[in-house]
């Protein structure tokens, strides 16, 4: 989460005071992502010194201080909100990892282990639900935080399932036949 | 606590010799009053035979099942039949509704035909339509009504009356995510007045809204969750509430 894209956000609905900056992040991110003051103050800093935007002159520094957002401000803050995230990352997802590495090690189930993780995320899956259920109807900001995790986690469940179903498909029940032992060695390097 | 619904290794086999297919494998599984329970599996894994045989609409192979304190294969026929009507509801994917019934009449057709008056029935049907939020459609027929509508309208269907046991096979499968996740909000809400519930899924969003989620494969559990933390436990710096 970018803190100065926040900021910036925040600003450009008009001028603020650092404090009311701190207080609004908060309440717009469903509390998830608590700050703590310094963060506020020094981001401002940096956003003031790169022309982003500007403060009042002569209220000193601190939770008075009140900023407005500057017009390349603006333009930072629409760009920032068109840049695709960066998803386009080489996959090292560690649960991928530990599954590749499982159909190596002889004696490791692969199809209990993928229900182990498969247990694990709905239970978590659940705990954003309640979350959801059990808040008021009208945060918005919380169901929407919520929603994100319980849709990129249930992602990873229906993975599990996809490769339980291939390896199904492709790999005999005995599964982990033994590799040869310089590949096992590297395989083991690189879970740790 | 005797359990509301309580399976005991229950088996179910279709057909015989070569084309002998079993759908269940030796299932225990108790769903207490209050209770959300959610069986999680694949296609083929045995989900829809464990509902059915849960609501008496299939016998099993071997086993028992009891529902609220009652071993059904004890029951007569007509017995069976009865406590069908009145203690289990059902939610299908695709609704079920009687297309030539008012969204009302279809509500209050199980309460009909188990010997309540019609006017009580219809007033106990309105009644449920409008605790679902949709006390001015109960003169709309299901064709009238969107997706969305017609799930409330057999949800309350299935909670009119004085039903205990609640079984849903993939209920929000036709809907969006806004309509699909207030019917899951309307069942667990009417889990939380003390009814049983039991869905079938394979939808792990689905799932997680049940207090426990049951995993099914091969017509084996071979796993379930544990009760989950409290949400607080996502969110370190939230007051506790």
């Amino acid at each position: 989460m970018s803190i100065r894209h926040a900021l910036l956000a925040l600003l450009s609905e008009g001028p603020k005071y650092g404090l009311q900056l701190r207080q609004e992040f908060e309440a717009r991110t469903g509390e998830v992502w608590p700050l703590n003051v310094g963060q506020v103050y020094t981001t401002l800093q940096r956003l003031e010194r790169d022309g982003l935007v500007a403060s009042d002159d002569g209220e000193g520094e601190g939770p008075k201080k009140g900023y407005r957002i500057t017009s390349s401000g603006g333009r930072e803050l629409t760009d920032w909100l068109r840049t695709p995230p960066d998803t386009m990352a080489p996959p090292r997802d560690e649960l991928v990892i530990k599954v590749l590495v499982a159909l190596r090690v002889p004696g490791v189930d692969v199809h209990e282990l993928l229900q182990v993780h498969r247990r694990h995320l709905v239970e978590v899956m659940q705990r954003y639900t309640r979350l959801k259920a059990e808040g008021p109807e009208d945060d918005v900001g919380l169901a929407l935080v919520a929603d994100a995790e319980l849709y990129r986690l249930e992602g990873v469940v229906r993975w599990l399932d996809a490769a339980g179903a291939r390896l199904r498909k492709h790999v005999a029940p005995e599964v982990a036949q033994p590799a040869p032992v310089r590949s096992r060695t590297r395989k083991a390097e690189v879970t740790r | 606590m005797t359990p509301l619904l309580a399976l005991r290794a229950v088996s179910k086999v279709y057909g015989t010799g070569v084309a002998e297919v079993t759908a269940l494998r030796d299932i225990d599984l108790d769903v207490d009053a209050g209770e959300l329970v959610a069986i999680m599996g694949p296609s083929g894994s045995g989900k829809s035979s464990l509902l059915t045989i849960a609501g008496s609409l299939e016998e099993p192979t071997t086993g028992e099942v009891w529902v609220d304190g009652t071993l059904l294969s004890d029951m007569a026929r007509n017995d069976r039949a009865r406590m069908r009507r009145r203690s289990i509801g059902y939610v299908f994917q695709d609704f079920n509704l009687l297309p030539g019934l008012t969204a009302a009449e279809n509500v209050s057709l199980p309460l009909e035909l188990d010997g309540v008056s019609a006017k009580a029935a219809r007033a106990a049907g309105v009644g449920a339509l409008t605790e679902l939020g949709l006390g001015d459609r109960a003169a709309s027929f299901p064709d009238e009504l969107s997706g969305g509508e017609r799930q409330r309208v057999a949800i309350a269907r299935a909670v009119v009356g004085e039903r205990r046991l609640l079984l849903a096979d993939e209920p929000t499968g036709a809907l969006d995510s806004v309509n699909g996740e207030a019917v899951m909000r309307l069942l667990r809400t009417a889990c939380k007045r003390g009814v049983a519930g039991v869905i079938v899924t394979h939808d792990a969003q689905l799932a997680s809204w049940a207090d426990r989620v049951v995993f099914l494969r091969d017509g084996r559990i071979v796993d379930q969750t544990v009760a989950p933390a409290g949400p607080e436990s996502l969110l370190a710096s939230r007051p506790a509430q």
